[in-house]
Formats: structure tokens, C-alpha cells, sequence
């Protein structure tokens, strides 16, 4: 159950206001007719799925209607930022990694980290 | 002691904190009746009235006894309820407060827990069933384990659910606050002390139904005063804050992501089987709180761990804290003569408990070799005997296996993993053990939080990770700090950082004074050696509730399970509603020393929700029986109900589907069948007039100077020269070509539209509309609100339908003047209206719309004049056949997302030349897209008149080729045409449209294979000659 | 030629209306309700949209509410209440008969510019929920955080309510209002009584007013 900041109406809310839209940043070819059949085929249905940053177009569907986007993280459902359309993201799998790598230094000093995937 | 409670101490002994004896209340448990006191739970009250068999276990059949006090209770788990809808199985004894007339039944054992058929299984058939046993023995023949897992299942017993409906009601409960404190020991208190004098929301839950955890058995002074009333002032100052709520009886099931809690609250379980009224309302049984918190302080405590050692599952073997929570809190002294083996000081309390209680403490078997804390002094000094180095290697039973008759306690070498001396047989009644504590880890690994193993405290504690949970603390034992001055001291720093990190400032709390004790060090103990080795020693039990055992876990290991998670599937440790509570770091560890790893190497299996098992009505709350799903009504609706429509779910809408008639045939007053009445219906919109309530269509007014380049670019067809006055109908494709949506669109006026979508598709449309607005044409400058409910659609059809109409309305109706496809404003009844002359059944047809709150006046007034064109109110299913006659889709029925404009026959509506790529253009120029085979809409015609093909049914060329066939095709929607006498059916065929006049075949699973001819999709009027009369 | 067609749904001689509810009967008294709820039927309910800097001055002029422009924010006045729902979009509510003639006021005073009202008077209804208990029934029906502390009088949001969505505003102390869609108010009233029972829900359907005159404001009084 996500908490998401809606960037319009400037406030937490709960997922089930939410609809997710799918990745977030996917163009429309801007004439569509000049796009080869694989380049249109990949704005159709190719979509990543990274395991770690991931931008996410999401609607506030009971709400303020409006879409905006979400920069999460799909490993820890954490929710990095949320901007609004037409905004670039201030976070990126870039920028994340920088920052993941300080925090591991961080907690590797104190505890080993244990576990086998599920 | 009372006869009747032989267990139970003596009202002068002091004890008993829980239990008011001025209130007496009686049970049954296995169809015999006990007393107890207000404040027992069911497990204390067992243990008070000497019943030490509560269940059989789960594989082996074993009598079992309770073992612990709490939510880590494995074996005392039984079924609850009087009646049959009150039958509430898996309940833990020790959670369950004890009620006047409370009914309780052993979930194992058949026929019962005493005398039970399938532990002949568990005495004989033991040494032959290994691990996997299941898995290897029933395997083959595949077919037989549907047979075999029943009787498995029926001796085995898990508990049962009702067969009959649930009385109770239960409901959900949307609760927010800064910080949530799951607990209430020492920690969880102190926690919630410190966040509720900063002024924000504070909400503080913990499973049992008085807060103070541990405080509550501890003999610790806090401030002066004794740790339990420490722990109740500590209560009343939090009651008395506004901004605290306090649940009691409600365990923290499930932490999800962003600090989202579901708590559990058991409102009035503890009261009856049903929950009783109150001020004459009914009230909610349980409630489960969904709290989104900004801090979650996990206070959730620690599990004492037993020691694993052989015969350690016979009734009468108890964690040794659970013995001072029986004595202090309930008076309970389960026994006469204890032996204790621990690895730790803590556990002598429980020693000393049992000695100040009048019970005999024959012996404490530690295995250090040199105890030296505080409380060994103590022991010592209470002359209790001691055996150092050693531990409890056996307990013995009774004849019946139902009570521990003796321990075996031998020297023990723990690097060794072996018995290195004598061993000394003693008589004893009650086993208790402690090997250490494991931390409550559980709750925090739901987020996905591995817990870490620490050497220092020999437990895993919640760790740190690279994703971690933002605004969670662990404090207490949870967090593996045990002493209370220290672990007090540290849950007020770790609150006053959290409200910090959020700029709220935390008062100063003084910290209380405690007396500590001088601890010596624990030793690391999980299973103990036996003489003989592990596999051939009588059972020692990891996982109780789930009968794994020490041999299990050491052969699944040499059969090669390695990972934790492997061995915990196959052995299924820690499965189920125990989630690992007691047996989890025992199994570990004896993993770990299987395949010669440490502990961490090893690593630990993931909990996950619910901590303790959840009932469902909790789940479902309010969400049930006519609440279940919203039910969506037109302004029309009681008189459909009044006239005695049959209802057809639309989405969430409820449509009248048809309205059967009484037979004028029959004297008995019976009602037309559904055929009977859509044939009527059918016939009345054909020769005369009936009248549709359509107010279900999605409807969108779309505003602004950008609205018909708008409309250009979402449907395939054009919208540029759309006149004001004049409707149109449109498809909508994704941009993959697939039709999505259709419906008419009229033009308002210049810079202004109503467009209507399908019923079920409404809201998906105008989420369609918007998202290409706002993430691809924000500089289109065009508004999109939704005025479905705020329109009531009245579709008048049929040859009368202009008469009629004519009656009611200003407006000129004259075909010349109103031409179809336009749409006139005027008064219908009196009432204002925008008239549409569209149609969906090929008739003349005239869609009525009026503000919502007036349409019961047009509606009435079309029947007050209606009667002689002979009005007929239809439903959707005669809408279905008459639209099918004329071949019109429907989006969803007729089409499924895999078919085009084209593939529909409808390249009339597609508008390749218009200046934009609109949404599907491109895709319609791939070459998959013009395939000649693709699947295409045709009609189909059965040779004989009188079939009604199937809906779904597959369609072959060859009705004689083998098994599987060569499927090109489906029928779609299909109906019998009383206009035309026979039944006809629409379809989608591979290169249907070029198979005029062929014949198809259509093989039924009953062996009945049905012929059809393959013909165009209109089947009535094909020139549109009868809209336009 | 008109850029947009405006429309006037009220019947000149009057016609009997029907609210979403007006199946429902009152509940059966009781003495000791801690929670009443009403439904204040037949209002106007318009739909505004349009950029906030060119609505304000046209909205201030003809309705005398400013408009809202902080999120959630509910601006009640003498013409009625006007609701931010998002960046460009506001609800409006005013006596029943009254908002044909603010819309064609506002759409002449909002002249060229690009902007919509659409009347969405016969999709919605207003409930009004009131009492001490009152905030006990919306903790059960929506996830909206309805505690005082973050739910100032003069809020409103739109949000989950049961199985569906309302517009939920508070009003007064302890005095909330539910806007709720046509089609799906039967749902919200059943719920709503059945959230309620525990406290004893005093529910009192809206008075049926047998006309509504064009442009004149009807009798909503409830029955009380």
C-alpha cells in the first residue's frame, strides 16, 4: 500500500486513489507514419524493467484526476520523487546508486547482511 | 488449591494479577465443563484445572499440552464455538480470553485429542515416517493422491471452517498517526510516553488484553513502585491524552509498504461466541485498523526459545518464562515438580516463581559451567540444586504419553555435540527450558527487511539494508536488548531522534530508576546431544505445530537441501499460522551445524503476513452481502423494479434486462420466460414502439476551441466537418489499431460535444481522453467532465415512435426537418430536453435526454400516452438481438482487443486521408494488420432455423479432422431473430469476409456438430431504410 | 454562432423531480443518535474549469467567492460553495435554479477566453453528515485522514469512499458533506446507515420538493 505525494495536490495519498499508467517518458513518435515497423512496435510494447530506479506514469485517479510521474525504486517500493508532467526526474539509477553505495558503507560496518532469495 | 482447579494457587498466595475470583465462569472444552475466572485465558484455565492434553499434532498424532503463553503458542491451538456458524477454527488457546460458556474442541485428533486412531501412526508408524513422507509415499499413482489426502487431511485436522453463515458483523477502520508503537512492555511504553507528550498522534496496540508485556511478570522495582504498576501508571497517563489511542487486544498482523499497518483488534471475542449488543446496536466482532503512520516503533518484544532436546513435545514441557506468567498473572502452577534447563540467568525467575508458588524445584540443569549472575546467587540461596554444564537431554512420559513423568540430565559437551558424562534420571512432572530469546523480527521483515544475526545476544534482530524503511524503529528485546534500564533508555533516544527527524521537538523524559541485576553471560545452546545420535534418538522437536523434527531437518540436509528456504519446504518449518515463532532459530541452527556453517551463513527464511492469523471476516469488513460492490442505479430504477424487471450487471450498473409479462395464456398467473418476453419485446420495437432506459451510456462533454482537432486525433474517423446540430458515430482504437470504444458524438455547438462511450467503458474513456491531453497535447485547449449520471437517456424506437413522441414535445419532428443523425432541443413532457434522432435498433428512433431528477415525468408521461402505439418497455437483451439483426457491435462482446476497424468491416469508419496520425493509424499499415487471414466479422445463418449457436462456441472448416482441430474462429453473439424466425449469430472467422456463402461447422462437447452459412453481418434492413421513415 | 450551448434544465412550469434517494425512507427514531445525516437534494452543481488566473476576477465579480486555488480548499459563501477538486477544475454548488443563470453571468464575463462549465447538477447529490460520531462513520468508509488535526472546516477532497468515490468537505465542527454520484448514492446511503448503526444514525431523506421553478430557488429545506 503505497503512499504517493501527489505533485497537484501538493499531499500524501493512499494507493487506492492511484492507477498506475505503466513507464513513464515514453514518447510518441512525432509522425508516427515515418516510424519503421520495429521502431513503432518498441513505443507499442517494449517497456524496461529494472531492478532498482524506475520512472512510473501514475494517475490520481480519485482525486485530482491528473497524471504525474514517480521515480521508485522496485526493489524497496520506495518512492524517490513525484513531478509533474513535463518535468524531468530529479533522481535517476545514476544518481541512486551514488547514494546507495554511501549507505552500504554505512550499515557494512555494523551488521552483515544475511539472506537467500525467496 | 480448589479440587476443581487443582492447579490453580490459593487466593493468599498473592498471585494472580489477571484474574478477578469474584467472577467465576464456566467452559467446556471437549465436551466437558471446567471453571475459570474473568481475566483466564483458555490456556491458563486448562492449566488451572490440571488438563494437560489439549491436542494432537499435527503429523505424528502426538498428545501435546500447552507449551507457551502467547501468540508463539504452537500446540494449544483449538476450535472454537458452541454452534455451528460460530465455529472459529486455528485459535490460539493462550490469546483467547476466557468467556462464561466459551466452547472449545481440540482441532486434532480423530476422534479426539484422548483417544486418538492416528497415534497409532505416531507410535508405530513413526520411525517410517521420515521427512518428505507425504511426498514419497503417496506420490504414485498421481491419480490416487486426491484419495489419499483426504483421509490424511480428516485424521490430521487443521481446524474447520462453518458451514453456515457468519452472525457477526466486522468492519475496517481508517486510522493515521505520527507514530505507531506495536507493544506495550517496557519499551513499547516508554516509546509511546515519550512521542504522546510531544503532541502528536500516537497510537499504541498490543495483542493481550492488558498493556505492560513483560512488565506484567517481571518482579523488577521501576521507580519505587513494582514493574507492573509502574506499567499501569504509565497506562493511565496515556489514557488520559487525547491524542492516544490505545487498542488492547489487537495484534499488529502486517506492515506494508510506506508504514502501512493492519491491526487486528478482537473487539468482543472475548465476551461470546457472537458478539453481544450493545445499547440494543449491533456491534462489529473484530475490526481491523488500517493505520498509515509517519513511525512505526516495532516494541514487539522477544520469544523465549526452548531448548530442542528428545521427547521435549510431552505435555508438561514449557518455555520457563511461560511459567511465571502462569503463576503471576493467572495463579496457575501447572505441576509439582520442575526441572529447568537453561542457557541463561533469566530463566532462574521462573525457577524462583516456581518455588515461591510452593512448588518444588527439583533441579536447574545450566549448561554454562560456571554460572555466576544475580539470580544464580539467588537460586543457590533458595537451596535449589544446581547441575552446571549439563542439560535436560530427555524428557520422559507417562505410561499415556500425556505428562512428562521425568528428565534425563546428562553432561553435556556443547563444541562436541555430545553427552560427555553421567546421566541422571529425575522424577519430575514439569520440564521447563530456555535457550536465550529470539527477538519478535517478524513484523519488520514483512518490509522486506532481512534480519541479521548477532553473536552478542545469539539472536536475529531486524537489519539495516540499502532499502530500508523510512520512519521504523525497533526498540526492546525486539531490537535484542534485554536489560530494562538499558533498553528503556535507548527507546527514548530512538523516539525523540524520530519526532526530531520530522522537526517536532520531544519533551524531556526522565528515564526511571531500575534496579539492575549483575547477568552473567548466556551460551550458545539450540539443540541438545543426546546418547544416541540425532536420528536414532527418540524425536526432538524443532517446529511443534508442524512436527518437524531435529532428524528431519539433519536428513533433508543430507538429501541435499542446503538453503534454508529448502530445507524449510520440504520439512515445512515454520509453516502455516506458527510462522516460525518458537521453532525457526532452532532449525537454523541445526542446519547450520548439519552442513558445518555458522548461523549467518545459514541465514533465515522470510515471515511474512499475518503474524497471527486473521479471521476473515476482518478481512472483508463491511465489504459483504448487499454491501459487497456498489450496485449503480438509473433515475428510472424503482419503476423497473415495479414493473418487475429481471436485472442484468452492467458493470456496476444494474439494467433491466427484460420484463416479463403474466401469460395471458395461463389462468395460474405465470410469468413469461426470458425468451418469451424478449421475443414480445423484439416484436413491439418492430411493429409498434418501446422504450429503452439508456441512461447507462457513458457521456463526456468535451469543451474548448481544440475540441473537434481533439476528436480528430482520438477517433479513426473525421470530425472536421461535423455541423453543428448533427451526431455522428465514431471508433476509438488504442494505438496498437485495436477498436477500444465506440459510440455517437454530437456536435453542440462550434467549440462544443457530447460524446457517449459504452456503458462499462465510461470512466476507462475519459481517462483515455485525459491522458493523451495531458501527457501528449497539453497545447490542445479542450476540457473533458463527465455527465453520465447527470443525463437520463429515454430511447424511444419503433415505426410508432415519432407519434408517440409527437404527443409530449414542441418539436418539430418531421423527417425532412429532423433528419436522422441530428439532435434537436425542445420540452418533452414539459421538460426541458436535447432529442437525439441516432439508433441502435435500425427503427426510427429518438434518444431523450433530461436532466436526471426530471426523468420520471417524461417517463410516466410517455406511458400515460404510450398505451395506444402500443409502448413496450425492453431490456437489454431484446437491445442485444435487435442491434445483432443489424449487425452493430458491441465493444467487448463482438470485439475482444485483437481486432481492427477493418477486421470489423468498418473501414467506412476510418478516415485514412485526415491530416493528424490519429491514435491506431500507423498501427493499421503494419503488415500484421493486413493480413487477409486475420479474424473478420461476418454473420452466420445455421442451416437449421432453429439453432441458437453458442456464444463462445469455435468454428471449423472440416468437422471431420482429428482431435485437436483447426480452429478459424468463434461465434460472438448469437440470438434467435423472431422478426426473422431463425436464429442467427455474429462471429469472427479467419478471412471471413471473403467466405461468403461458405459453410462452417461448429462440433459441440455433447458430440453435436451445428452447420452454419457464412454470411454478411446484417441480417435486417441491410439499406437502413426503416431509421429513416 | 454560440461556441458552446447552454441549457437550461429546469421546466418552466415546474415539473415533479426526483432525488437519487427519493426511494429511501427516514429512518426510525431513536433518542440517543450520535450521528444524523441528511440529503440536501436539488442544488446546482456545476463543474468550472479553466486556468485560476483567468477564472478569479470573473468568478469574484459574478459569484462574490474568491476562488480557491490552494488544494482542497472550500470557499462557502452567500451565492453557495465553490470547491478546489484540481489545479483546473472547481466545483460549484448554489440553490437549485440558480445555475443556469451564474453560468451564462460567468461565461459573459469570462467572454473569448478558453474555459468550461458544465452542469452536473442532475449526476450528484449532497449528503450532509453531522453529530459526534460523525467522524467515527468516515474513518470507516474512506481512507482520507478525516482526524480534525489534518482536516481543517473549509477542506475538501475527493477520495475513496466505500467501494466508491465522493467529494467529502467539512462543513462545521462537527459537520460534514458528502458529494456523492447519482448512480451510485442508494450504495452510499446503505453503507452509510449500516457504518452508522453502532452510534445510532438518525437518517432524514430530503423534502421533496413537488416543483422546481426555472431560476428560483426551491424549497430544500429538510425535514427536521
Amino acid at each position: 500500500m503505497f503512499h504517493i505525494y501527489c505533485p497537484y495536490c501538493a499531499e500524501y495519498r493512499e494507493e487506492e486513489e492511484f492507477h498506475p499508467k505503466g513507464q513513464a517518458h515514453i514518447a510518441r513518435p512525432a509522425d508516427p507514419t515515418a516510424s519503421s515497423d520495429d521502431a513503432w512496435g518498441d513505443y507499442l510494447f517494449f517497456r524496461d524493467n529494472p531492478r532498482g530506479v524506475h520512472h512510473e506514469l501514475w494517475v490520481h485517479a480519485v482525486g485530482c484526476r491528473k497524471f504525474f510521474n514517480i521515480t521508485r525504486d522496485t526493489r524497496s517500493y520506495a518512492i524517490l520523487e513525484t513531478y509533474r508532467m513535463g518535468e524531468q526526474p530529479g533522481v535517476t539509477a545514476e544518481t541512486a546508486t551514488l547514494a546507495e553505495r554511501d549507505i552500504e558503507r554505512r550499515t557494512s560496518d555494523t551488521a552483515t547482511i544475511q539472506g537467500v532469495p525467496s | 488449591m480448589s479440587a476443581s482447579q487443582p492447579c490453580r494457587l490459593a487466593s493468599n498466595s498473592g498471585a494472580g494479577s489477571q484474574i478477578d475470583r469474584d467472577k467465576p465462569l464456566s467452559f467446556t472444552f471437549n465436551g466437558k465443563s471446567y471453571q475459570g475466572y474473568a481475566g483466564d485465558t483458555l490456556a491458563s484455565a486448562l492449566l488451572a484445572n490440571g488438563v494437560d492434553v489439549i491436542n494432537r499434532s499435527f503429523k505424528y498424532s502426538r498428545p501435546r499440552g500447552v507449551v507457551a503463553a502467547g501468540a508463539e503458542e504452537p500446540n494449544a491451538i483449538v476450535q472454537l464455538g458452541a454452534s455451528e456458524a460460530a465455529q472459529v477454527p486455528n485459535v490460539r488457546a493462550t490469546q483467547q480470553s476466557l468467556y462464561d460458556g466459551l466452547t472449545a474442541r481440540s482441532t486434532n485428533g480423530w476422534p479426539d485429542a484422548q483417544r486418538d486412531m492416528m497415534g497409532l501412526v505416531g507410535k508405530f508408524g513413526g520411525p517410517f515416517m521420515p521427512v518428505g513422507f507425504y511426498y514419497k509415499t503417496f506420490k504414485a499413482p498421481a491419480s490416487m493422491w486426491r484419495t489419499y489426502e483426504k483421509y490424511i487431511r480428516k485424521a490430521a485436522g487443521l481446524g474447520r471452517a462453518p458451514i453456515e453463515s457468519d452472525p457477526d458483523i466486522y468492519d475496517h477502520l481508517n486510522r493515521h498517526c505520527e507514530v505507531l508503537v506495536i507493544g506495550s512492555g517496557p519499551a513499547g511504553l516508554m516509546s509511546a510516553l515519550v512521542a504522546a507528550g510531544s503532541g502528536v498522534r500516537v497510537i499504541l496496540c498490543d495483542e493481550q488484553p492488558t498493556f505492560g508485556g513483560s512488565l506484567l511478570d517481571s518482579g523488577e522495582t521501576i521507580d519505587g513502585m513494582a514493574a507492573s504498576e509502574w506499567a499501569s501508571n504509565a497506562v493511565e497517563r496515556l489514557a488520559a491524552m487525547d491524542n492516544v489511542t490505545l487498542l488492547p487486544r489487537t495484534t499488529a498482523n502486517g506492515y506494508f509498504d510506506h508504514n502501512f499497518v493492519t491491526l487486528h483488534e478482537r473487539r468482543t471475542e472475548h465476551l461470546g461466541d457472537t458478539a453481544p449488543t450493545l445499547d440494543g446496536r449491533r456491534q462489529s466482532r473484530s475490526r481491523l485498523h488500517r493505520v498509515r503512520t509517519r513511525h512505526v516503533v516495532l516494541a514487539s518484544g522477544a520469544h523465549e526459545r526452548p531448548l530442542v532436546y528428545a521427547g521435549n513435545d510431552v505435555p508438561g514441557n514449557l518455555v520457563a518464562g511461560a511459567l511465571s506468567t502462569y503463576i503471576r498473572r493467572y495463579a496457575v502452577r501447572p505441576g509439582q515438580r520442575l526441572v529447568l534447563s537453561t542457557t541463561n540467568d533469566h530463566a532462574y525467575r521462573a525457577a524462583l516463581d516456581w518455588q515461591n508458588a510452593g512448588g518444588e524445584v527439583v533441579a536447574i540443569a545450566d549448561a554454562r559451567a560456571n554460572p555466576d549472575g544475580e539470580l544464580v546467587e539467588r537460586a543457590k540461596a533458595a537451596g535449589i540444586r544446581i547441575v552446571t554444564g549439563s542439560a535436560v537431554i530427555e524428557a520422559t512420559a507417562d505410561r499415556k504419553g500425556h505428562r512428562v513423568s521425568g528428565a534425563r540430565i546428562g553432561a553435556i559437551d556443547i563444541e562436541g555435540f555430545r553427552v560427555s558424562g553421567e546421566v541422571e534420571t529425575l522424577s519430575c512432572d514439569t520440564v521447563a527450558t530456555s535457550g536465550g530469546y529470539s527477538p519478535v523480527v517478524h513484523l519488520a521483515a514483512h518490509t522486506g527487511v532481512r534480519p541479521v544475526w548477532r553473536d552478542d545476544i545469539l539472536g536475529f534482530v531486524p537489519g539495516q539494508t540499502a532499502s530500508r524503511v523510512e520512519g521504523f524503529s525497533v526498540v526492546g528485546a525486539a531490537a535484542g536488548l534485554y536489560p530494562t534500564g538499558a533498553l528503556l533508555e535507548d527507546a527514548v533516544a530512538q523516539v525523540v531522534r524520530a519526532l526530531e527527524s520530522d522537526g517536532i521537538d520531544a519533551e524531556s523524559v526522565k528515564i526511571p530508576d531500575i534496579e539492575t541485576l549483575r547477568e552473567g553471560s548466556a551460551v550458545a545452546l539450540y539443540q541438545v546431544p543426546h546418547d544416541k545420535p540425532t536420528m536414532r534418538a527418540p524425536k526432538q522437536f524443532v517446529d511443534l505445530q508442524n512436527d518437524v523434527t531435529a532428524a528431519a531437518i539433519e536428513l533433508a540436509t543430507k538429501e541435499g537441501f542446503e538453503s534454508i528456504e529448502h530445507v524449510k519446504r520440504y520439512t515445512a518449518m515454520g509453516f502455516g499460522t506458527d510462522q516460525g515463532k518458537l521453532g525457526n532459530i532452532n532449525g537454523m541452527a541445526i542446519a547450520a551445524r548439519c552442513l558445518g556453517q555458522t548461523i549467518p551463513q545459514t541465514g533465515t527464511t522470510v515471515f511474512r503476513p499475518n503474524y497471527t492469523p486473521v479471521n476473515f471476516g476482518a478481512i472483508v469488513g463491511r465489504h459483504c452481502r448487499e454491501l459487497f460492490d456498489p450496485e449503480r442505479y438509473t433515475a428510472m430504477h424503482q419503476w423497473h423494479i415495479e414493473h418487475g424487471a429481471a436485472f442484468e450487471d452492467v458493470g456496476q450498473w444494474k439494467r433491466p434486462w427484460f420484463y416479463p409479462q403474466k401469460r395471458r395464456d395461463n389462468a395460474d398467473g405465470e410469468f413469461e420466460s426470458m425468451h418469451e418476453a424478449v421475443m414480445r419485446e423484439c416484436r413491439a420495437v418492430r411493429e409498434k414502439v418501446g422504450v429503452l432506459d439508456a441512461s447507462t451510456l457513458g457521456k463526456i462533454d468535451i469543451q474548448g476551441p481544440d475540441a473537434r482537432e481533439f476528436l480528430g486525433r482520438i477517433y479513426t474517423n473525421g470530425w472536421e466537418k461535423l455541423a453543428v446540430g448533427k451526431a455522428r458515430y465514431g471508433l476509438m482504437c488504442k494505438d496498437d489499431g485495436m477498436v477500444m470504444d465506440d459510440g455517437v458524438t454530437t456536435c453542440l455547438a462550434d467549440n462544443h460535444f457530447l460524446m457517449t462511450t459504452t456503458t462499462g467503458g465510461a470512466a476507462a474513456i475519459l481517462e483515455w481522453l485525459e491522458i493523451w491531453h495531458q501527457t501528449e497535447w497539453p497545447e490542445l485547449e479542450v476540457y473533458f467532465t463527465s455527465v453520465t449520471d447527470h443525463w437520463a437517456t429515454l430511447t424511444l424506437t419503433g415505426p410508432e415512435a415519432r407519434n408517440l413522441l409527437a404527443e409530449l414535445t414542441d418539436i418539430d419532428l418531421d423527417r425532412d426537418s429532423f433528419k436522422f443523425m441530428e439532435w434537436r432541443e425542445g420540452a418533452v413532457a414539459g421538460v426541458p430536453a436535447r432529442v437525439y434522432r441516432i439508433s441502435f435498433t435500425g427503427e426510427l428512433s429518438f434518444e431523450v435526454n433530461v436532466q436526471a431528477n426530471y426523468a420520471m415525468q417524461v417517463w410516466e408521461a410517455l406511458f400515460a400516452h404510450g398505451a395506444k402505439y402500443g409502448l413496450t418497455p425492453y431490456g437489454t437483451e431484446t437491445m442485444h438481438v435487435l442491434r445483432a439483426e443489424k449487425g452493430f457491435i458491441i465493444v467487448g462482446q463482438d470485439t475482444d482487443g485483437s481486432m481492427t476497424p477493418e477486421d470489423l468491416g468498418m473501414h467506412w469508419c476510418v478516415g485514412y486521408n485526415k491530416p493528424y496520425p490519429w491514435i491506431g493509424k500507423r498501427a493499421l499499415t503494419r503488415s500484421d494488420t493486413r493480413r487477409e487471414d486475420r479474424k473478420q466479422l461476418v454473420g452466420l445463418k445455421p442451416l437449421d432455423a432453429k439453432v441458437v449457436l453458442e456464444e463462445g462456441a469455435q468454428i471449423v472448416l472440416d468437422p471431420q479432422q482429428a482431435i485437436p482441430m483447426r480452429m478459424v474462429g468463434h461465434v460472438t453473439s448469437s440470438y434467435y431473430s423472431p422478426t426473422l424466425d431463425h436464429g442467427f449469430a455474429l462471429a469472427v472467422v479467419k478471412g471471413g469476409h471473403k467466405r461468403m456463402g461458405e459453410r462452417v461447422y461448429l462440433p459441440m462437447p455433447n458430440g453435436e456438430t451445428h452447420m452454419a452459412e457464412v454470411v454478411g453481418s446484417i441480417f435486417y434492413d441491410p439499406k437502413g431504410q426503416r431509421q429513416n421513415i | 454562432m454560440a461556441r458552446v450551448a447552454q441549457f437550461d434544465p429546469h421546466p418552466v412550469q415546474g415539473a415533479a423531480t426526483q432525488s437519487p434517494l427519493h426511494h429511501r425512507a427516514a429512518s426510525k427514531p431513536s433518542g440517543d443518535s450520535r450521528v444524523t445525516l441528511v440529503e440536501l437534494a436539488f442544488l446546482d452543481h456545476l463543474v468550472l474549469r479553466g486556468e485560476p488566473q483567468g477564472l478569479a476576477a470573473s468568478v469574484q465579480a459574478v459569484l462574490g467567492l474568491e476562488l480557491p486555488v490552494e488544494p482542497q480548499r472550500l470557499v462557502i459563501g452567500e451565492t453557495g460553495s465553490l470547491q478546489w477538486l484540481s489545479p483546473d477544475e472547481w466545483l460549484l454548488i448554489v440553490a437549485a435554479g440558480e445555475g443556469f443563470r451564474l453560468q451564462r453571468e460567468l461565461r459573459e464575463a469570462l467572454g473569448d477566453s478558453h474555459f468550461s462549465i458544465v452542469d452536473v447538477s442532475g449526476g450528484q447529490t449532497l449528503l450532509e453528515l453531522g453529530g459526534e460520531r460523525a467522524i467515527d462513520v468516515l474513518m470507516k468508509s474512506t481512507v482520507y485522514d478525516v482526524d480534525p488535526r489534518a482536516f481543517p472546516i473549509g477542506k475538501g477532497v475527493t477520495s475513496v469512499f466505500a467501494k466508491a468515490t465522493a467529494v467529502i468537505r467539512r462543513v462545521g465542527e462537527e459537520r460534514w458533506e458528502l458529494v456523492v454520484r447519482r448512480s451510485f448514492a442508494d450504495y452510499c446511503l446503505r453503507w452509510l446507515l449500516d457504518a452508522g448503526e453502532e452510534y445510532g444514525i438518525d437518517y432524514r431523506p430530503a423534502k421533496v420538493a413537488a416543483t422546481t421553478p426555472r431560476a428560483a430557488v426551491a424549497d430544500t429545506e429538510t425535514v427536521s
